[in-house]
């Protein structure tokens, strides 16, 4: 651990980017205790920024607190971008590890099955998905985690592919143990560093995924997302544009502090791996 | 070289079925069935109606039957009809497939260009003030959601500062003709292709410059430069050349992320190709008219990840002779 912090330490980026991540995640913890209803209009609609200590950052076209939307948003797109993440290595660590545990048939029909996932355009497949089912959290969640799966099942193959080989895979075999229990409890802890370093930089694509479907109109619509608020303040873009402007700015703050992080993982717990692989 | 082209022109085919197959019971899956929708819009209840719809729809068959009749229908160029717009979905998607050719391809040719030579730039003097900036700036570009890059570049450059045109095509009622109106389309141009591009350049640069550093470690620049060559040859003849490797492969990877960043980017613009067609039909739930956008945009990034193996070859001759 100690050499684990002294190594991320190193990266400043790395460093800048977790102050950041934890000052995100601490609005979204925090935040909606105490700011009021995002929904609930406040004041006059298409209030500036600066000009009401208690809406610091105006109103929308409804007169809806935007800092009391900007604060719930945060909690949706982290919430989001973390589930999401999760369920894609629920699918996509299982599909990689057996594919590279029983090389052979097993192996040609799911990196087949995963090929095909990758090569669709991932984008128009979440909108069709979205359009197919009803446009709900989980929905939301389920089609980014089915179409960011793929390079999860790659990586995860292509590293239980090479402990494989290894003598201790061979030693459990000779013990008698069964397959499952050496991939399970031998192999996989050692993908478990490239697994992280993956996933820090899956939730930052999935909080830009989300933000762009619902943008589209095709995220929850009693759920406040940032995405949302671009896509609602679009048609007022010339008016009020700050509406547009300031969720913007949430989405690349915390998008780039998750990639300076992932980064800093990278840095930390795999020298060897290639960063253009993730 | 000639069995390598034909495998993977099957391989594409096959992808293609299954991509059918899959929009197939992505459509059986939706509640309902298409005649119940429009009998719903129409507000009749007439089960004749509805039985005489389903058999002109073949709603009627088997689902392997119907399925048949899907695959079909595609192998035909018959992608179903567009019952918002009273049009076969195949003629709309023919309108506005060249806006979006002529937009990604614009895009793809700007990021990839200034893609290699940024990276390159910031791979010449690693650590130096070019290569903090370049690298600083991609990495910003790299976390900007592409539509709201769009969304500001059009407040910017065209509400703001009335430089470029921030929608549509070309200028209505015009009619310009010949080179006025090339000219025209391509100040319109500008903006969506440009936003739509630097994503990509960001990842092209970064890329670059990580794939040029490692190839600027190897034995043979060591030699080259032993040789007495000009840095500038070697960063261009050797190093460059063997770096570009990764980038072309990682192209391939993007065409999907290209053609979908294409609905968001003309959607902003009002750009009229076939992602805009797509955000529209979002709107109107027409299902036949996503779904043909769907597999058209999915067949483009095959073409796409075709041509990038070709190009593979060409700048590998191993590759040329292992097959």
């Amino acid at each position: 651990m100690k050499v684990f912090w002294s190594r991320f330490s190193r990266n400043r980026g790395a460093v800048i980017g977790l102050g950041l991540l934890a000052l995100v995640t601490a609005l979204a913890l925090i935040g909606p205790l105490l700011a009021g209803d995002p929904w609930r209009m406040v004041q006059r609609p298409f209030l500036p920024p600066f000009q009401d200590a208690a809406l610091p950052l105006g109103t929308d076209a409804l007169g809806r607190d935007v800092a009391s939307q900007m604060i719930h948003g945060a909690r949706v797109s982290l919430m989001i971008g973390l589930v999401s993440t999760l369920a894609a290595l629920a699918i996509g660590v299982p599909v990689g590890a057996v594919a590279g545990y029983f090389p052979g048939w097993v192996d040609d029909v799911l990196m087949r099955m995963t090929e095909f996932f990758q090569t669709i355009p991932s984008f128009a497949l979440a909108i069709v998905l979205l359009m197919i089912f009803q446009p709900q959290l989980h929905f939301v969640v389920l089609a980014i985690a089915i179409v960011s799966w793929p390079p999860v099942a790659r990586l995860v193959r292509g590293e239980v592919l090479g402990l494989r080989g290894r003598e201790f895979v061979e030693a459990g075999i000779v013990q008698g143990l069964r397959h499952r229990t050496i991939l399970i409890h031998h192999v996989m802890p050692g993908v478990l560093a490239p697994i992280i370093i993956l996933a820090s930089l899956m939730v930052a694509t999935a909080i830009l995924l989300e933000s762009s479907l619902s943008f589209l109109g095709l995220s929850d619509p009693n759920v406040m997302s940032w995405g949302y608020m671009i896509g609602a303040a679009r048609t007022a873009l010339r008016t009020a544009w700050w509406l547009s402007f300031i969720p913007g700015i949430a989405i690349v703050v915390t998008v780039l502090a998750l990639n300076l992080v992932g980064e800093g993982l990278n840095d930390a717990l795999n020298p060897k791996l290639n960063k253009g692989d993730a | 070289m000639a069995r390598f082209i034909l495998s993977r022109l099957v391989k594409a085919a096959l992808t293609l079925l299954a991509i059918l197959v899959l929009n197939f019971f992505l459509i059986h899956a939706a509640p309902g069935d298409p005649a119940m929708i429009l009998m719903a819009e129409t507000g009749s209840t007439d089960p004749q109606v509805l039985a005489g719809m389903r058999e002109r729809f073949g709603l009627d068959q088997p689902v392997l039957m119907q399925l048949a009749l899907y695959i079909k229908g595609y192998l035909t160029l018959d992608m179903g009809w567009s019952f918002r717009r009273d049009v076969p979905v195949a003629t709309l998607i023919a309108d506005r497939l060249p806006a979006t050719l002529l937009l990604t391809m614009t895009a793809f040719a700007i990021s990839l260009i200034l893609g290699v030579v940024a990276g390159a730039m910031a791979a010449r003097r690693q650590g130096g003030w070019g290569d903090t900036i370049i690298s600083t700036l991609a990495l910003l570009f790299y976390a900007t959601p592409l539509f709201w890059m769009a969304l500001m570049a059009a407040l910017l450059f065209s509400v703001g500062l009335g430089w470029l045109p921030g929608f549509g095509y070309e200028t209505v009622g015009a009619n310009y003709t010949g080179l006025a109106r090339m000219a025209d389309i391509g100040t319109h141009l500008i903006l969506p292709a440009t936003t739509l591009g630097l994503f990509f350049t960001a990842v092209y640069a970064r890329m670059t410059r990580a794939s040029m550093l490692e190839v600027n470690r190897l034995d043979f620049v060591k030699t080259a430069r032993a040789k007495g060559l000009r840095p500038g040859r070697i960063t261009r003849r050797h190093v460059l050349r063997n770096a570009l490797l990764p980038i072309i492969t990682l192209a391939g990877l993007q065409a999907g992320q290209l053609v979908g960043g294409a609905v968001l980017t003309e959607t902003v613009f009002a750009w009229p190709g076939i992602g805009r067609l797509m955000f529209e039909a979002i709107a109107q739930r027409d299902y036949n008219v996503i779904l043909g956008v769907f597999f058209v945009s999915a067949a483009l990034v095959l073409v796409f990840n075709l041509i990038t193996d070709l190009l593979y070859m060409v700048v590998d001759p191993r590759i040329r002779l292992q097959s």
